[in-house]
């Protein structure tokens, strides 16, 4: 009863299945991307571009949206870059095994977990309240770090992991001291895949807007000083579709992200392959 | 200052770094619970959990309804990504050709880049009329909220589950191989039992993210706040709770939002302490098979 089926029979069914699930996973997303660029690209000319939007957004561009995107994620990665990268030195070249070690891994990890809506909460009542930022790029580009914080924290651990040991033990016995090797051997050695880390955080800042929602405000003018509230590319997408104002419009940022996401997916890739052919070469 | 005063100073630095996301944590944490405790002593603790109405405008708090919103869209996805990300990834890790892989590889991560709002949008525009149509009702529903869910958890069941399935030595499979089983004897008897500690974790994972996910969920399901009797019931999670009413919320109704946050944190701990029992596991089995 339990074999109704040969072996050889039941290899062949098994295989095409995992053929067909592999396949799925490929059709779904280009039915996404492709039906997102399909209506979205012929919106996008230099006037969407540069533009500002006209009556909230029911005709003309996304220029300041673009600013806005821009800006938030700067400051974004102004503030996770170093503390990302020097946590994972930390980690990775001068924390031993104990309790204090596993407390911070396990702040990383939960950080990583947490909601992004739970971001804008902590946002909107820290930044924008306590701290009186108001809403502002300086709130929203404040709690993008936070959410761009363990990412790059994790991918710059990893690389900095993988760094070849006898590097800093040659270094070492040159006689520099720690910090000279960590700062000019390890790190520099370690680039390519801190590099991917920061523009994984830059992808997670640009197409995030629940963290955002209460912090940034959803001002239509472009942001001058640090302290003006804006409106990033996916806000904008979120609200100019749930209030129906502009299909047309809608479909075109949605395919400005589109477009960046698959730019930061190439990029990333072509990094990780120029660096695994490195190490492999050696 | 001397060598050593740099390198200790350096290192203190370094360390200032690293508890940095120590620190955010707390900080969130404290922050959410001191603005939402306030509604759970206004509202009572039980009220406010099992509360089966949530009515601000006649101070009505109960969360009950989104609880098991939450947890039904997430199951529902569960059922749907488990399988078809399982899949995937034993066919990755074991089936697949390089030019497959070379494929896939970048598909999953594109999947996983794009914006949460860019897939309510698609579902909003594409899967509502569509299972208007399908099903009948307005099409906003708590399946429609399940398949984008699906596709959005997709890639990080897949990606965990892989390296869960490649790390399992390869003198397993050899060694089944080499007694005469099939391949697919191999994959099912041999390696996936030993990568399940893996494929555990990255349904917790999944789980977690759907749990989480707000915006791409407030644009299809519909945000009734009810306990669905069919999966074509429209329902509000606890995340989209937060997101629609924030807005013009004041007084008791703006701490009990951050009241529901406190709930969502507590699943997301949860899940996180069930995540890493199943690491530590797996850590002990894979380390078992080279004693």
């Amino acid at each position: 009863m339990y074999r109704i089926l040969s072996p050889k029979i039941s290899q062949k069914i098994m295989k095409s299945i995992f053929w067909v699930s592999g396949l799925i996973t490929i059709f779904i997303l280009l039915i996404i991307i492709g039906y997102i660029l399909l209506k979205g690209l012929p919106v996008i000319n230099l006037e969407f571009i540069f533009a500002e939007p006209i009556d909230s957004g029911r005709a003309g561009g996304i220029f300041p949206m673009i600013i806005s995107t821009a800006y938030v994620t700067l400051i974004a990665l102004l503030v996770a870059t170093p503390l990302g990268v020097g946590a994972a030195v930390y980690l990775a070249e001068y924390a031993g095994e104990g309790r204090l070690v596993a407390a911070i891994r396990f702040g990383a990890e939960t950080l990583s977990s947490i909601p992004s809506i739970i971001f804008g909460l902590f946002g909107l009542a820290f930044f924008v309240i306590y701290l009186d930022m108001g809403w502002s790029v300086l709130s929203g580009g404040l709690t993008l770090a936070l959410m761009a914080l363990p990412t790059i924290l994790a991918a710059s651990e990893v690389s900095i992991e993988s760094v070849n040991k006898s590097y800093s033990e040659g270094s070492l016995a040159l006689g520099a001291t720690k910090w000279q090797t960590v700062y000019q051997v390890v790190v520099p050695a370690a680039m390519p895949g801190i590099t991917t880390g920061v523009i994984l955080g830059m992808g997670r800042a640009i197409a995030e807007a629940a963290a955002i929602l209460y912090t940034v405000g959803a001002a239509l003018a472009i942001p001058i000083s640090f302290m003006d509230p804006a409106r990033p590319l996916p806000l904008h997408l979120y609200i100019l579709a749930t209030e129906g104002i502009s299909l047309d419009n809608a479909y075109g940022t949605a395919a400005v992200l589109v477009i960046i996401i698959l730019v930061i997916t190439v990029v990333t890739n072509t990094l990780v392959d120029r660096y695994t052919k490195k190490m492999m070469g050696r | 200052m001397s060598r050593e005063t740099d390198e200790f100073l350096i290192e203190k630095g370094l360390f200032l770094t690293a508890i940095s996301s120590v620190i955010v944590i707390a900080l969130i944490i404290i922050f959410i619970f001191w603005e939402g405790y306030p509604a759970i002593v206004n509202v009572g603790f039980f009220n406010f959990i099992f509360g089966m109405d949530w009515s601000p405008s006649n101070g009505l708090y109960g969360v009950f309804p989104m609880i098991i919103g939450s947890l039904a869209i997430t199951g529902l996805s569960l059922l749907m990504a488990v399988p078809l990300g399982v899949f995937c990834a034993i066919f990755m890790a074991e089936i697949a050709p390089g030019k497959m892989r070379k494929i896939l590889r970048p598909t999953l991560q594109t999947l996983s880049g794009i914006p949460s709002v860019v897939y309510g949008f698609f579902g909003l525009i594409i899967l509502v009329p569509f299972m208007r149509v399908q099903f009948g009702g307005t099409g906003f529903s708590m399946l429609t909220a399940s398949l984008i869910l699906t596709v959005m958890i997709l890639p990080i069941i897949v990606s965990v589950s892989e390296d869960a399935i490649k790390s399992v030595p390869s003198e397993y499979k050899e060694a089944s191989l080499a007694l005469g089983a099939t391949h697919w004897q191999t994959i099912k008897n041999v390696i996936f039992p030993a990568a399940i500690p893996g494929v555990i974790t990255s349904i917790i994972l999944g789980m977690g993210r759907a749990i989480g996910e707000t915006l791409a969920i407030i644009m299809v399901a519909g945000n009734v706040v009810q306990i669905p009797t069919s999966i074509l019931d429209p329902v509000r999670a606890l995340t989209s709770n937060i997101a629609i009413e924030m807005g013009y919320a004041t007084g008791t109704h703006y701490n009990a939002l951050f009241a529901t946050g406190i709930v969502l944190i507590f699943m997301i701990l949860i899940l996180l302490v069930i995540a890493n029992y199943f690491h530590y596991k797996k850590k002990v089995t894979v380390g078992g098979g080279y004693l």
